[in-house]
């Protein structure tokens, strides 16, 4: 964003403050995420920058909150972590197959009701998540799902799909779909054409519509308030408890082993969506 | 020429158009049925559930079941002098049967909603109603408790007959039916739920204006540098994105303490005194500082993806024209922009308006919305149908901004990342 040198001395100094601004909006931004690592290592139990940490005292820093986090007997912590994995990958499998097939259907052009049905599929992304949880605490309710493991993995499908729906519908648009025609001019049965020739070409959207339902089911803390029992309990539910109740740094090793785990989640979907750019011709 | 020396028939003889309309009609089918796993399981696990909670907020079954004879009695009563005597006979025999089945409690809590002081007066005529005669229930019913001789609480039994009841609305916005069947507003003192609304839409509101302001300036940023640096920036959007809502309410939590490094720096720059740090958690301001920048990704992505769109050449031919660059930018470059302010603010809104988690942990009790409200009658009061009437209310607000947005955006536009 160089200037040219003739720019005149009030469009510089505009320029300048639109940077600062930009600036501090990505600190806004991003600055926020970084105050928990440090304070993950305090040795000491308050959540502020002790005096030693201010002067980069090695003592001052410990592991002591990792260790209660992973062996520590009063944190059910282990617990909630198998059961939000357990969870997640349960609800990302269901999502990812029922929103794939049903992206199949509405990209084909001979969909009918294709913007009603849309808006249905896409409603539980919309509808705010506290009458979401309301709504489906009912059913769950009725069918005697609460409270198990079985009644989260079906509402966190509800919620996951949607996102399934908006990737894989936007790489099939542009699908080319004289290739299926091919395969199925060569003898291919429509389910062969599917997983030897469409599925590699999508599988980018896929998988990053995939990520977002396992997100979205690993940070949910809405719903699961509702339906989990006390063996249901997740890491979004733990951390939820633990900042209504007693702020302890062990939340926030938590909280940096989830950040680490965001990074790698979005380097993932990066790379993805990059590949699937290529792959569809898209040069930006 | 006869049409049918037109019609153009495929190699079994049939015509051409019956041949495609069959394909077309079996393409149809096989999309549908694509679609339909997922279509089934939405409808059956969520869209009925959202029906069911319809249900819940306007049923009232409880005390018709409580009362059949009565209410079938009162049917013929025009509710100007006391009830006949069928119409007492009736009652008895109703509460005969609640007595036995030990639920004349739950009537007199449902009535004392309606009207005060059928809490006494039932438990009176319990007592008294084990020594009644045959016939004549009128006379021993009102000499119980002179109340039972005053129409009004005969009145206040009937309006409760039908099954359906719309009461819990008008809760919800701090009005209710008063005897004489007209709707007012509750006391100013006890109108809490409308100020709940207002601080809801207030909150929603501002957040969007902020995140709109903020976003603005680093979406062009991000539109206009060169792809390697943009896309190193881009991951600043995206990594806050894609954090845990949690993670991201804790280091809110931490910052915005009074110990917090936010009062710290301010006291660094001798903003505020050392013993007379801000509070700015457990208040509004929490709730507008952590809400806008959890949700100020969804703002700068569909302005950016609108950005990445508009070409350098139309600013330079502004600028050419004669235009000083800001006039290029408000004349040209702004007008372009407007789908991805509209599409922004409109999801920011719709986010803003049901949030519950963040508003929980640092808004304390003058920064929470309407979805705590919610919360609070499904998990403490356990007033479900009251929750669920809220619910709906706020829902009918989200699915015109919805449906707006479905109409400016189209809702197959929404882009994720």
């Amino acid at each position: 964003m160089a200037l040219p040198k003739y720019t005149e001395l009030h469009y510089r100094i505009w320029h300048y403050v639109y940077l600062t601004i930009c600036a501090a909006v990505f600190f806004f931004l991003v600055a926020p995420l970084f105050v928990i690592f440090p304070l993950s290592f305090n040795a000491e139990e308050f959540l502020v920058f002790s005096d030693g940490m201010k002067r980069l005292d090695p003592d001052a820093f410990s592991l002591r909150w990792y260790q209660d986090m992973i062996y520590g007997t009063k944190n059910p912590w282990g617990l909630a972590a198998k059961n939000s994995f357990i969870i997640a990958i349960f609800a990302t499998i269901g999502s990812v197959i029922l929103g794939t097939v049903a992206a199949l259907g509405l990209s084909s052009r001979h969909m009918p009701y294709k913007g009603l049905i849309m808006a249905v599929l896409i409603s539980p992304m919309i509808v705010p998540l506290i009458i979401s949880g309301v709504a489906i605490f009912f059913f769950m309710a009725k069918v005697g799902l609460a409270a198990t493991h079985t009644g989260i993995v079906l509402a966190h499908i509800i919620l996951g799909t949607p996102f399934v729906v908006i990737t894989v519908t936007a790489t099939l648009s542009g699908f080319d779909h004289s290739v299926t025609r091919a395969a199925a001019s060569l003898g291919s049965d429509p389910v062969n054409t599917f997983m030897k020739i469409t599925l590699p070409l999508i599988l980018p959207g896929v998988i990053s519509g995939g990520l977002f339902a396992f997100v979205t089911s690993f940070d949910e803390v809405v719903v699961v308030l509702f339906l989990a029992g006390l063996e249901n309990t997740t890491i979004p539910i733990q951390m939820w408890t633990g900042l209504r109740e007693q702020l302890s740094p062990t939340i926030l090793a938590v909280a940096t082993c989830l950040i680490i785990l965001s990074t790698l989640i979005l380097v993932t979907a990066e790379l993805l969506r990059r590949r699937s750019e290529r792959l569809r011709g898209i040069n930006r | 020429m006869s049409s049918e020396t037109k019609q153009i028939l495929t190699t079994d003889g049939i015509p051409l158009e019956v041949s495609l309309k069959k394909a077309e009609k079996k393409n149809k089918i096989k999309a549908f049925l694509l679609v339909a796993p997922l279509l089934l399981f939405i409808i059956i696990t969520y869209v009925f559930p959202i029906g069911d909670m319809l249900m819940r907020s306007v049923d009232d079954k409880m005390v018709t079941e409580m009362l059949p004879k009565t209410f079938k009695s009162m049917e013929k009563w025009d509710g100007q002098d006391l009830p006949p005597e069928e119409v007492f006979e009736a009652f008895y025999f109703d509460f005969q049967k609640l007595i036995e089945e030990e639920r004349e409690g739950k009537l007199s809590t449902q009535l004392n909603y309606t009207k005060n002081g059928f809490k006494s007066i039932i438990k009176k005529l319990r007592r008294k109603s084990k020594s009644f005669e045959e016939g004549n229930y009128k006379e021993q019913i009102m000499s119980v408790h002179r109340r039972w001789a005053d129409v009004e609480y005969w009145r206040a039994i009937k309006r409760r007959a039908p099954s359906y009841t719309y009461q819990k609305y008008l809760k919800g916005i701090d009005m209710y039916e008063n005897e004489k069947g007209e709707i007012i507003n509750v006391p100013e003192d006890r109108r809490v739920h409308r100020i709940l609304w207002m601080r809801t839409l207030e909150i929603a509101f501002f957040v969007t204006v902020f995140c709109f302001l903020m976003a603005y300036p680093i979406a062009h940023l991000l539109a206009t540098l060169p792809m390697k640096y943009s896309n190193l920036l881009m991951i600043c959007v995206l990594l806050p994105f894609w954090t845990s809502l949690l993670v991201r309410t804790a280091s809110w939590m931490i910052l915005l303490q009074q110990q917090g490094i936010v009062n710290d720096f301010f006291v660094m720059i001798g903003l505020v005194s050392d013993d007379n740090r801000l509070e700015m958690m457990f208040n509004k301001t929490g709730s507008y500082v952590a809400m806008t920048q959890i949700l100020l990704p969804f703002m700068v992505l569909p302005l950016y993806s609108v950005m990445k769109t508009i070409s350098p050449s139309l600013m330079r031919a502004g600028k050419s024209l004669g235009g000083t660059p800001f006039v290029a930018f408000w004349k040209v470059y702004f007008p372009l922009t407007i789908p991805g302010i509209g599409a922004g603010c409109l999801l920011v809104f719709i986010l803003a308006i049901g949030y519950y988690i963040t508003p929980a942990l640092v808004g304390g009790a003058s920064g929470t919305l309407i979805s705590n409200q919610i919360a609070f009658h499904m998990k403490s009061t356990l007033d479900w149908s009251f929750a669920s009437a809220m619910g709906l209310m706020l829902l009918s607000g989200v699915l015109v901004i919805y449906w707006l947005y479905n109409k400016l955006v189209g809702i197959d536009n929404i882009k994720l990342g």
